[in-house]
């Protein structure tokens, strides 16, 4: 399971950052999404891989930690999920605007002269 | 039982923004007035709450000056302890302070210009005071996000074809540069564990081997999402252009959040990697020592090379973040005093600097900024109003004498601050053990000194003395007011150095004492019968 994880994670993040890399704007984001869900899951497999494990406790008796998942990862993906996903949506707003204002999708340059 | 009502101060300074600013997100788009006063009324009061801190820090209240809020009532470190300790409330004044004068200046014009100014001002103050008070690695990365973002609407405020553009940039880099802090955050915790600072310090030198190598990579990698905000070289390149673009007052914030990544670079090194961390003591200044070299390097020869007023602040600024790093990188810990007062000093002279641009190109070119202003309008019916009320005389000279000033202390030229913290650095750096690094450290911090003062003064010069006809700009009373009061900060500097410095040496003193951070953070008990949370073991 480590080495599929580990694999999934690693194919993300690089082919986000090789679509970071590129000039237009789309793929800068399609590379930036790519990259957040690399680092989710990579947040996520950090509170060790374990299979049937539940992240709550009961309220009551001796608790054996071993029977456990850890909840805290779990509970920073969420939040930089949403963060992620907040950020996301405001960087397609600026995008639009950019291309509205400035008439190239490009981050960074021209558009090639034909 | 409940806590005594001063404790709860340490979280006013994230709460008063956030309630300010979502309050005035209701209102009317046209109601100025109102959304000042709120806002200017809950920076002022930030203003009071910071000298109330520091006087609390320092003055005994708290044990070791370090004065520790429990979020929530869990302790520390199951829950997020908020920590107010000489140089948090430090920055919270610097943060108050300029956030006054950024506020008046902006009050005639650039706050009517698009809409939720203040609102997004009022939540960059509360991510910026956050992250000052967080001692949370997960909760700072959080305060992070929140200035961030409203940094984004704010560097986009006015809404121009060139703001949009490097805002752009501005966003991919920011992005980027949180993956890059996520992944560190979650290695450290994966290592060690725990994401509390204090906590940290105490169970690193108790890692194994295998563990204390992936920790290292996981800082390094959150260091680098530290880096980014504070300019170094070669992570800081987006920096001028976002200066150059931004609307005035914004820019002048933009100042202060450099210094937030400088300021959280500090805060993790002085607790985690002290002395007393065993073999991870002192990991990767080798590192921040050259890259703050090179950082001042690239600043210095930067403001030589531009001629745009807001490109030359812009590598002030990298030049400004590339001595603090170089300063904590060199690990000797009687330079924090010094690097500290260049911090406030040079912060506060930017700032005003980057205001005074606006009121500069006025002389510069005063019909293109009509045009200027007609396309910042974000849409036709919001067309701001001129300013208001007469001008005051003698224009020109506050001018030529602000800019000045500006140019005293961020070259670091006598007499101001900005020479008092440069003078402080290299008599700290002659008086340890003299290596060529420290040689070549002081020979950096006078040259880019000198290409400071040739940059401004071409820049004076050009302006100023240019032939032609230069019409006295109408300046208005609340502009020339707040540049003034950041210039007067800097006189204050000046002049109250000696307490100043004992103030700064004590706040040094007490972040070269990690020990203390541990047995205060850790020590803190729950507030009881508040809920029944964890007691502590």
């Amino acid at each position: 399971m480590e080495i599929v994880v580990s694999l999934v994670i690693g194919v993300l993040f690089g082919s986000g950052t090789w679509l970071v890399l590129r000039p237009r704007s789309f793929q800068v984001v399609t590379g930036l999404m790519l990259m957040s869900y690399a680092a989710n899951l990579f947040i996520f497999s950090m509170g060790r891989l374990a299979v049937a494990r539940p992240p709550l406790v009961p309220s009551t008796g001796v608790v054996d930690p071993s029977a456990y998942a850890d909840p805290l990862p779990q509970a920073l993906v969420l939040t930089a999920i949403v963060i992620g996903f907040a950020t996301t949506a405001l960087y397609l707003v600026v995008m639009i605007g950019s291309r509205g204002l400035t008439r190239t999708d490009h981050v960074d340059g021209e558009e090639r002269q034909r | 039982m409940s806590l005594a009502h001063t404790e709860h101060l340490v979280i006013l300074p994230v709460l008063l923004p956030l309630l300010c600013g979502a309050s005035m997100i209701p209102l009317d788009s046209g109601r100025h007035g109102l959304k000042l006063v709120l806002s200017l009324g809950a920076a002022l009061a930030l203003l009071a709450i910071a000298a109330a801190t520091m006087f609390l820090a320092d003055s005994g209240h708290w044990p070791h000056g370090i004065g520790v809020y429990l979020a929530a009532n869990w302790v520390a470190p199951f829950g997020i302890a908020l920590v107010a300790d000489r140089l948090a409330s430090l920055m919270l004044m610097l943060t108050a302070v300029l956030a006054v004068a950024v506020l008046s200046y902006s009050a005639l014009r650039w706050s009517r210009i698009g809409v939720h100014f203040h609102s997004l001002f009022q939540f960059l103050l509360m991510g910026v005071n956050g992250a000052f008070l967080t001692h949370d690695l997960f909760n700072l990365f959080v305060f992070f996000e929140v200035m961030l973002a409203a940094s984004y609407g704010l560097v986009l405020h006015g809404y121009t074809a060139q703001r949009v553009r490097a805002g752009m940039q501005y966003v991919t880099i920011n992005l980027i540069a949180s993956l890059a802090f996520l992944i560190g955050v979650s290695l450290i915790y994966a290592t060690s564990g725990t994401l509390n600072m204090a906590d940290l310090a105490a169970r690193l030198p108790m890692l194994p081997e295998g563990d204390l190598a992936l920790l290292k990579a996981g800082v390094a990698v959150l260091c680098v999402a530290f880096l980014v905000k504070a300019g170094m070289w070669p992570l800081g390149l987006w920096l001028p252009t976002v200066y150059a673009a931004a609307s005035p007052p914004v820019g002048a914030m933009m100042v202060l959040l450099t210094k937030v990544g400088v300021y959280a670079v500090l805060r993790l090194w002085l607790l985690v990697f002290s002395n007393d961390a065993g073999p991870a003591a002192g990991y990767a200044l080798d590192v921040l020592l050259p890259g703050g070299m090179a950082t001042m390097a690239f600043g210095a020869a930067g403001m030589l090379a531009v001629e745009a007023p807001g490109r030359i602040a812009g590598h002030a600024a990298i030049l400004s973040s590339g001595t603090l790093l170089a300063a904590i990188g060199s690990g000797v810990p009687a330079l924090v005093p010094a690097a500290l007062l260049y911090l406030l000093s040079s912060t506060l002279a930017m700032a005003a600097f980057m205001l005074l641009i606006e009121l500069v190109e006025r002389v510069r070119s005063p019909r293109s900024s009509v045009v200027a202003l007609t396309i910042e309008a974000f849409a036709v019916e919001e067309t701001p109003d001129q300013p208001v009320g007469e001008g005051i005389p003698g224009a020109l000279a506050f001018l030529a004498l602000a800019f000045a000033g500006c140019a005293l202390v961020i070259a670091g030229v006598p007499p101001l601050s900005g020479f008092v913290a440069k003078f402080g650095l290299i008599h700290a750096l002659v008086g340890g053990e003299t290596s060529s690094v420290a040689w070549t450290l002081i020979t950096l911090i006078v040259l880019s000194g000198l290409c400071s003062t040739v940059a401004l003064t071409r820049f004076g010069v050009r302006t100023f003395w240019a032939a032609g006809d230069i019409r006295p700009p109408r300046l208005h009373t609340t502009e020339v007011a707040s540049i003034s009061a950041l210039l007067l900060a800097c006189v204050i500097l000046t002049v109250q150095a000696g307490p100043v410095l004992d103030f700064l040496t004590r706040t040094s003193a007490g972040l070269h004492r990690p020990a203390l951070y541990i047995e205060r953070v850790l020590g803190v008990p729950a507030v009881p019968g508040a809920g029944g949370k964890v007691a502590p073991p």
